[in-house]
Parts: C-alpha cells; sequence; structure tokens
C-alpha cells in the first residue's frame, strides 16, 4: 500500500485558494480600497520617519513659516507639500500624525467593543436566565439612546470629572470608551443568537457529559460558528468608530489642540474657513473621507463575499 | 392586540425609566447642585437651606421619584448657566430643529425614492453605477465635513447662500418658523443638504433593495403580459409596494436626525437644542445635559414603539412575540 502523505498547504497556499481570495480578486473596488487602506495606514505609521516635521514639537514650528499655501499654489514652499497652518504647523505631517491617532482609536474601540460585545453576548445565550435578562435589558437601555449622544456624554462627564493635566493624558482612552459602550450591543445580540441555537444541539450536551468547561465550549465550539457575520459588522463599525471619533473631536470634547486627530484639525481648520486659508480644513478632511471610504468599501465587499445567498 | 399593545408600552417605559435613572445620576451625583447655583458669598447656612429646599437630602428613591415626576410635567429646573427655565430653552430652540430635521427629511426621501428606483431598474447602466459609488461616498462622508464643504463652496467662494444662523424667523404663537421669510429660507438650504447626506443614501439602498424584490413577483411580470407601460409598472405598480419600509425607516430615523442636528447645528451656528446642549457640555449645564437626553431618548422610543405598534396592527403574524425571537 502506498502511503501518499500529503502535507497540510500552507496558510498562504490554503489563503489563495480560498473563495474569498476569489472574490477579492475579482473587485477592482476592493483591491483599490484595501490598497487605498493599506497606504494610508503604512504613512501613518510611519509618520515620524517620512514627514518633514514634527508637528507636536513647538520648537520645531517657525512662526514665520505660517500660513504658507499647498506647492502647487502661488507662494508655495518646499517642503511644506500641503502648506501650514497658522502657526507654521506643515499640515502633510499634521495630517499623517492626525491619521495615526484616529486610525489607532478606531480600531482600539472596535476591538473592546468585540471583546466585551462577544463575552456578554456568549454568557447571555449559553446561560440564558436572570443573567440574559441583565445584559440584554442593558443593551436595550443602550439602543434606546442616540449613539452620538450616549458617546458625547460619557467623553463630558469623564472630561468634567477628571482634573485638567489628566484629562489630556486620558483623552484617548476615553475616546475609545465612549465608542465601544454604546457599539458592543451589536455583536452581542449576534452571537447571543446563535450560542442559543448552539446551547441546545447534541454536541454541547455532550460536552457537557463529559465536564468540559462552559467557557471552553463557549470558545471552541460556539463562537467559530458565529464568526461570519461579527466579522462584517467589526468592519463596517471600524469605519463608524473612525467616524464618532472624528465628530466628537470636531465637536471639542475629543482629542485636545496639542495631540490633534484628523476631527481636532478639522475643528481647528474650521476658524479659518471664511479667511482663504482653505488648505487648513480641506486636507485632512479629504483624509478623514479617503480612511472611511476605503473602509466602507471593504466592509461592503466583504458582505456580499461571505454572504452565501449571493454566492 | 391588546397584549401586544400592552406589553410594547410597559417595555418602552420601562427603557424610559431607565434613561431618566441615568439622567437622575449624572443630575444629581455629578458635581454638587448646591456648589453650582450658589455664588462665592453665600454663607454655609445659605448652603445648607439650599441644600433643604432642593429636598437633596432626601433619600434616593424620593429624590428619583421626584425627578420622573418633574420630567414627566416637563420642568427639568433651573439651568446653571443662565439661570433660565430649562424648558423654556428648550421651547425656544425646538422649533429651529424640529424644521432643521423636517426638511432634511424631505430632501431625503425626494431624492433618495427617485434614485433607488433608477439603480434598482436600470441595473448596471452608468447612470445605476454612478448613483451606487455616491452612495457609498455618501455613507462616508461625515457630516460636518459634508457642511464645511458646503460652506466652502456655495458661502466662501460663490457667496449665494449664508453660512451661519437662521436668517429671520416669523412668531406664530410659541412656534418661531424660518419657512416663511426668504432669508429663513436660503438659510435653511446648506444645513438641512448636510444632514440629510447620509439619510438619503440610506433611503436610496433601501428603495433599491426593495424594489429588486418586488420586480421579481409574478404581479409585475402579469402586470407587463397585460399590456401595462413598463415605466407604469415600475414607478406605480412596484415602488408602492416598496414604500411600507421607507416609511418606517424614515420615521424610525427621526430621532437619529434631531441628535444628529447637532453636529449640523455646531458647523452652521444654528439656535437648535443641539447647539444648546454642545454648549451646556462646555459648560457643564447639567440640567440642560439631563433634559436634553430625556427629550431625544423619549422621541426615539415614542418613535420606535409607534412603528413598532403600526406594524404589528398592519400584519398579525408580528404580534407574536415568540415568532420574532426576542433579539
Amino acid at each position: 500500500m502506498d502511503k501518499t502523505v500529503t502535507p497540510r498547504p500552507s496558510r498562504l497556499q490554503r489563503l489563495r485558494e480560498s473563495d474569498l481570495w476569489y472574490s477579492f480578486c475579482a473587485h477592482p473596488s476592493a483591491i483599490f480600497a484595501a490598497v487605498l487602506l493599506g497606504l494610508v495606514a503604512l504613512t501613518a505609521l510611519l509618520a515620524p520617519l517620512i514627514t518633514p516635521q514634527n508637528p507636536y514639537d513647538l520648537a520645531a514650528l517657525e512662526l514665520w513659516n505660517s500660513e504658507i499655501p499647498p506647492l502647487w499654489e502661488d507662494g508655495g514652499q518646499w517642503p511644506y507639500l500641503l502648506g501650514t497652518d497658522t502657526q507654521g504647523r506643515d499640515i502633510l505631517s499634521a495630517v499623517l500624525y492626525g491619521s495615526r491617532i484616529s486610525l489607532i482609536i478606531g480600531f482600539a474601540s472596535v476591538i473592546l467593543a468585540l471583546v466585551v460585545g462577544l463575552a456578554l453576548g456568549l454568557i447571555a445565550g449559553y446561560f440564558g436566565g436572570w443573567v440574559d435578562n441583565v445584559i440584554m435589558r442593558v443593551g436595550d437601555v443602550l439602543l434606546s439612546m442616540p449613539f452620538i449622544l450616549i458617546a458625547i456624554l460619557i467623553t463630558a462627564i469623564a472630561s468634567a470629572s477628571l482634573p485638567t493635566g489628566l484629562k489630556d493624558v486620558l483623552a484617548a482612552p476615553i475616546l475609545i470608551l465612549a465608542i465601544a459602550v454604546p457599539s458592543w450591543v451589536q455583536y452581542a445580540r449576534t452571537v447571543r443568537a446563535s450560542a442559543m441555537v448552539e446551547a441546545k444541539k447534541e454536541y454541547v450536551q455532550a460536552a457537557k457529559l463529559i465536564r468540559v468547561k462552559a467557557w471552553r465550549v463557549m470558545l471552541h465550539h460556539i463562537l467559530p460558528n458565529c464568526l461570519t457575520p461579527i466579522m462584517v459588522a467589526a468592519t463596517l463599525n471600524f469605519g463608524l468608530a473612525i467616524l464618532s471619533e472624528a465628530t466628537l473631536s470636531f465637536l471639542g470634547v475629543g482629542m485636545p489642540p496639542d495631540q490633534p486627530s484628523l476631527g481636532t484639525l478639522i475643528r481647528i481648520g474650521n476658524q479659518y474657513l471664511f479667511s482663504g486659508l482653505w488648505w487648513i480644513v480641506v486636507f485632512p478632511s479629504v483624509q478623514l473621507c479617503l480612511i472611511v471610504l476605503s473602509v466602507n468599501m471593504i466592509g461592503d465587499w466583504l458582505r456580499d463575499a461571505l454572504n452565501p445567498k449571493l454566492r | 392586540m391588546i397584549a401586544f399593545l400592552l406589553k410594547r408600552t410597559a417595555n418602552a417605559a420601562f427603557v424610559m425609566l431607565a434613561v431618566a435613572l441615568l439622567a437622575f445620576l449624572i443630575f444629581r451625583f455629578f458635581g454638587d447642585p448646591v456648589e453650582m447655583m450658589v455664588n462665592e458669598q453665600a454663607t454655609l447656612q445659605d448652603r445648607i437651606e439650599l441644600r433643604e429646599r432642593l429636598g437633596l437630602n432626601d433619600g434616593f428613591v424620593t429624590q428619583y421619584t421626584r425627578f420622573v415626576t418633574n420630567a414627566v410635567q416637563g420642568d427639568f429646573g433651573i439651568s446653571y448657566r443662565n439661570q433660565q427655565d430649562v424648558m423654556v430653552l428648550i421651547k425656544e430652540r425646538f422649533p429651529a430643529t424640529f424644521e432643521l430635521v423636517l426638511v432634511a427629511t424631505v430632501i431625503s426621501l425626494v431624492v433618495g425614492i427617485p434614485a433607488g428606483v433608477i439603480t434598482a431598474v436600470y441595473r448596471d447602466s452608468r447612470l445605476a453605477n454612478m448613483l451606487q459609488l455616491g452612495s457609498i461616498i455618501g455613507v462616508s462622508l461625515p457630516s460636518f465635513v459634508v457642511g464645511i464643504l458646503l460652506i466652502l463652496a456655495f458661502s466662501v467662494s460663490l457667496g449665494w447662500l449664508p453660512a451661519f444662523g437662521r436668517g429671520d424667523t416669523v412668531d406664530i404663537g410659541w412656534w418661531s418658523t424660518g419657512l416663511l421669510t426668504p432669508s429663513g429660507r436660503a438659510a435653511l438650504i446648506l444645513p438641512a443638504l448636510s444632514l440629510s447626506t447620509f439619510q438619503v443614501t440610506l433611503v436610496m439602498r433601501l428603495v433599491r433593495a426593495e424594489m429588486l424584490e418586488t420586480l421579481r413577483a409574478d404581479y409585475i411580470k402579469f402586470a407587463r403580459a397585460r399590456g401595462v407601460p413598463k415605466a407604469r409598472v415600475q414607478w406605480r405598480h412596484a415602488l408602492r409596494n416598496c414604500l411600507m419600509p421607507v416609511i418606517t425607516l424614515t420615521g424610525m430615523q427621526i430621532g437619529n436626525l434631531i441628535a444628529f442636528a447637532l453636529v449640523t447645528e455646531t458647523v452652521f451656528q444654528w439656535p437648535g437644542m443641539g447647539m444648546l446642549f454642545i454648549q451646556a457640555v462646555t459648560f457643564v449645564d447639567l440640567p440642560v445635559m439631563a433634559a436634553y437626553l430625556l427629550i431625544v431618548s423619549f422621541i426615539f422610543v415614542a418613535l420606535n414603539t409607534l412603528v413598532d405598534i403600526t406594524y404589528a396592527w398592519v400584519d398579525p403574524r408580528l404580534r407574536d412575540d415568540t415568532a420574532r425571537g426576542n433579539g
């Protein structure tokens, strides 16, 4: 008998043979969005290495370099490709550093909401009873208030109850919390529904009989079964989280001006709307739109690609 | 039906009580109301008397009950910042927000429905593809960015429309409307457009999905076979059957629009409730914050409940709660 042992294909190979990869290659808009997002993320991560200036370093700002228009306009100066603001801060550097903050806050808040939402959803669906009731009622109340309102209230309460020095240091964690609190419910509801179905199935009963620990059943058996809708929701929520962060910062309850995110930059630029310094507000806005647009395009593609009905 | 009605109303009441508890906690325990209200010269005796007069020495449950009873009667206390009755402040600002939301809703329907029909009927045509691309861009554009870009284009560059304020208003009873004066109408255009961007794409996507579904139905094919003109089948027979979900969505989104109007109002310096709220947040004016939270949540919850009840009334299958799964 000849035994031909076919080695298990490597991860990369499995990825390249998967339906998802095929679908990705067949959608130019998804490729475009992924390249765009990759580019934004890369330039944001490498910001300290590639920008001509550290926009947070006040010593690097020269007042005589202020209000320079973008390079292609009259009076544009190298290296200020996208011009400078009223304090001589290079807009391109500020945008790249700002994207970094926006991306990190968006990513962290999605992760936090995911972890909390999945954990609570699993617990609610698996155990049922009063635990389920309490968790889901809290979720109901959170969903009965507009998203943006909850986020503003959390940041407002946090910043008013913290001392001034601590407030700026903790601005990013507060924002992450403020965005995660109203968004965990969606994950919890999705995962709870499938946990309830799975918990009644025979393999779970069997696992319970041989005394497999509850958390093991939840994490290894129930969770993998509901990851698809969660993945789509998480991608679309990443875009929403970046938008929310920008909105909060724009309203003045987000990142402070000395560590500006894209929203803060737009807030600052908004003050010079009528003085002809359009580049201060336009470039951060464009960057923000590009980020959210590419995330949404990837999310839309993922939703269609993972939907078995559309195959 | 009555059982469903009662259950749904009780549910809404529970949610509102929970929101009220939240508002009460913010109001009562986040900062000391006495410290916020007295001036610096007040003696200890004054403070003790004020504390007693405000009932802050009573038990937690008594205070919460009083807070809810007052709120139901429209009494949200006195604003810390300008020493005015909070309800009066909100009543002054409400018409501005309401008109903004109303016009934005109308725009979203007038633009969103035809766009949705076109993308469904002429699938894969160039126009449909462009509208589709436009819809995903519309979802991705933050509303304040839309507002700023509109101001840059139509106020700063072209100088056609005002960039802030409400223009002239006319008072009808306690309601001040900007819809009756030319300057009021001009001032409304940009804010309403920027508030409606997201809503337009939402309506358009929904109409498209519903239309694609409906156009496959037998009665549509039958109408065509009977010789009813194509356009008539699409815009009358098919579209009519898609409108119910659109009405629902519009109803449920009004609460969201009111909340989101606070962003638009900040961009355009629009003197509505949202501006009042944002100012209250900056000055830690707790009674105004609590009142705004309660009123917006109430509108939100009331509309959702109303939509649910209407649905159950129209479609008896939905009354059975078990069939829906409570999730």
